[in-house]
């Protein structure tokens, strides 16, 4: 039973008390190689900006209601123990973590965060496997799964006619897992891989001094003798080769993807449903474009702040049942509210196609018709799913 | 283009009295920095007139004089000679107006600056700034209370309406409503104030004296997501029964009983339907539509789509003359 207050959802002005205290940990770890693109090596508060203000928000609308939130950033350094960093968030009180992790360690985060009774928000890890036969109650993921992604871009791509794909994934774990989403996508939405390739990471440096004179010669070679194909879907999620791809493949083709059209829940050219106040508070705030990694970090630390408010509460267990719930609702500037599909605990999202300078489109595209949600044409549905969450 | 010039000129000395119904309709396009006017007896465009970058909120003084146009990407509100049409002066807005709203008198312009978390208070006859009010976070609708006493101003992200002593510039309550509440209209009897919420889908009815929620109206049309339904606009007819609320891209106007607050019609319009406005004898209700690149025009008592007119892109609001 909600108390009356929050039934009828007057807040009275001017409260007395001290404010309620709400601590969200923040839970990262080293990304390892650059960036391909020069233009896209990420500033030091990458993600963390995007959390950073989204305290700020959550404490303009905690003004209001006597709530108050602080971040607390945490990194896991190599070979740490998770189970060490989130005891350290648990003596603090922290009843929230924000993990931008890699799959394993973000599931072992997730399992010493069950024991003190944390809720862990995923933006790091596209992983389907986190979403499905490693889904875990207590885990709320915000970033896209690599189905989704690869969803989003394929209706794109099948709308436009362009039904032939030329798929060229790279050697790493990562980049096979995103090429088998392709794979899927292609297989659901009607398109055909017409032929598969993959580039091989030789290792070495990632930018060099006269390094463009030798990739003109060598992506036309590699793209060379292709069957007739529309489009080249790159998956190269480790940023090996895929930023070199367009305008150097053999035949003249469009690249999507990984480089060229690329799939994405936010970009700094996202400007219509209101995001452009978003962009633009966010660049008076940082004095940078916003990113992706910054969106998803606001959206986890706006999704504890949303439920708060509506629960009027900071006992993490009523926030919670409320994150998992039905009348969950979030705006984060998609043209409509993020919920969470109940079964994995996914948070559900349109999907961006940017080319990295204006939004090419937004998917779920016109005409893919669900019986729940739209947005459930993106990644693994429920009939799928092997999530099976107690 | 000199054969235009001629007949207008030769035209203008034998222009008939209009009929008393005849407004004059001005639309703000957000995609062409214009605001294209037309008459509401005619419905024909009479002329466009250039303002600056992204019109949005647009209103008319009380006397009629001037047009003002929240022109956010230059920062300012431009008053347009609603005569001559020129642009004759700015208002101090503050950073990215989007929405205001008059005093009742017709004096104060209150607007609301999306990305400072603020609602900048003006003086239209010195066109200067007399305050300024913390709110939310993305301040956009803006609701005065028809004896002036009370700003009901609402924040889309914080997901509050803010009820502001237009006095004392002090915020006497929030009121959480659904997410992204993008409107607020007062009854002209001041006895409800309705706060439309564009991603939660609803419109909530909060009574001023005891800034309670009395009704949460929703909406459902067959054959259409719930996502897709998406509350911006709302007009209460001046005899507090009807209201009219815009439901974006579902491509429709609800008609709601104002007493009971049952829905009671959805009027088919065209794309993505955002801002409207009656003609002052209510005998038209006008709807922008983003998409379509055109108005919908209402007749109030047939309950029916009468019209379409064309303007310029991306139409966004709709202010409508006396005059």
């Amino acid at each position: 039973m909600l108390p009356a207050s929050l039934l009828f959802g007057q807040i009275e002005a001017a409260p007395a008390a001290e404010p309620a205290e709400v601590g969200i940990g923040y839970l990262y770890s080293s990304r390892g190689l650059e960036p391909l693109a020069l233009a896209e090596v990420p500033a030091e508060n990458d993600g963390q900006a995007g959390a950073e203000l989204a305290i700020e928000d959550n404490n303009t609308t905690g003004q209001f209601l006597n709530q108050h939130f602080t971040l607390e950033m945490t990194e896991l350094a190599d070979g740490a123990d998770p189970a060490e960093a989130v005891g350290g968030l648990a003596q603090q009180g922290i009843g929230y973590v924000v993990a931008d992790l890699a799959a394993d360690e973000l599931l072992a985060v997730a399992d010493a965060a069950k024991e003190a009774g944390i809720t862990v928000f995923n933006i790091g890890a596209p992983d389907d496997r986190l979403r499905e036969a490693d889904c875990r109650a207590n885990v709320i993921h915000v970033a896209p799964t690599r189905s989704m992604l690869a969803d989003g871009l394929a209706q794109y791509l099948v709308w436009k006619q362009w039904r032939r794909w030329l798929l060229v994934e790279g050697s790493h774990p990562e980049d096979k897992l995103l090429a088998d989403a392709y794979r899927r996508a292609a297989a659901r939405f009607g398109a055909e891989i017409v032929e598969e390739r993959r580039i091989e990471d030789t290792g070495g440096a990632r930018q060099t001094d006269s390094g463009v004179v030798q990739i003109q010669s060598r992506i036309p070679v590699l793209t060379q003798e292709a069957p007739d194909y529309d489009v080249l879907v790159a998956a190269d999620e480790s940023e090996v080769f895929a930023a070199h791809l367009p305008y150097r493949t053999w035949d003249a083709r469009p690249v999507a993807g990984s480089a060229g059209l690329m799939p994405t829940s936010w970009s700094p050219a996202h400007g219509q449903w209101g995001a452009l106040q978003m962009q633009s508070r966010f660049g008076k705030r940082f004095s940078r474009p916003m990113t992706e990694r910054d969106m998803l970090a606001w959206t986890a630390v706006r999704l504890v702040g949303e439920a708060t408010s509506r629960t009027n509460s900071t006992e993490p267990a009523t926030v919670d049942a409320y994150l998992k719930g039905p009348e969950l609702g979030l705006g984060a500037y998609k043209g409509q509210k993020l919920t969470l599909r109940p079964w994995n605990l996914q948070v559900r999202q349109p999907i961006l196609l940017t080319d990295g300078r204006v939004i090419v489109s937004v998917s779920p595209q016109q005409g893919f018709l669900h019986e729940v949600s739209e947005l459930d044409t993106l990644g693994i549905d429920q009939p799928e799913t092997e999530c099976r969450l107690p | 283009m000199r054969i235009a010039a001629m007949l207008l000129g030769g035209a203008l000395p034998f222009l008939p009295m209009l009929p008393a119904s005849a407004f004059t309709a001005y639309v703000s396009n957000e995609g062409s920095n214009t605001v294209t006017v037309f008459d509401t007896e005619t419905f024909e465009v009479t002329a466009t007139i250039p303002v600056g970058q992204r019109p949005r909120g647009i209103q008319l003084t009380k006397d009629g004089k001037h047009l003002l146009v929240a022109v956010g990407d230059d920062d300012t509100i431009e008053l347009v000679d609603t005569a001559t049409h020129e642009i004759v002066g700015t208002l101090p807005s503050g950073p990215d107006p989007e929405l205001f709203t008059l005093s009742p008198d017709g004096n104060l312009v209150y607007i609301a600056n999306e990305d400072d978390n603020m609602v900048t208070i003006v003086d239209l006859a010195e066109r200067a700034p007399v305050g300024e009010v913390q709110v939310g976070v993305e301040p956009e609708g803006m609701g005065i209370s028809p004896d002036g006493k009370i700003l009901v101003n609402t924040s889309e992200t914080t997901n509050m309406a803010h009820f502001i002593d237009t006095e004392t510039h002090e915020i006497v309550a929030n009121v959480l409503v659904d997410a992204r509440p993008r409107i607020a209209e007062f009854k002209q009897d001041g006895s409800e104030v309705w706060v439309s919420a564009e991603i939660g889908g609803t419109v909530s009815v909060i009574d001023p004296a005891t800034k309670e929620i009395k009704k949460k109206i929703t909406f459902e049309i067959p054959g259409l997501r719930a996502e897709s339904i998406q509350p911006v606009g709302v007009r209460i007819t001046k005899d507090g029964k009807k209201a009219y609320v815009a439901l974006g891209p579902a491509n429709r106007i609800a008609v709601i009983d104002a007493d009971t607050h049952e829905v009671e019609d959805y009027l088919l319009v065209g794309q993505r339907v955002w801002q409207l406005s009656f003609t002052p004898d209510e005998k038209y209700l006008l709807g922008t539509n983003g998409v379509s690149n055109d108005v919908s025009v209402v007749d109030v008592a047939e309950g029916k789509v009468v019209n379409t007119v064309q303007v310029g892109e991306l139409p966004w609001g709709v202010a409508v003359s006396e005059n």
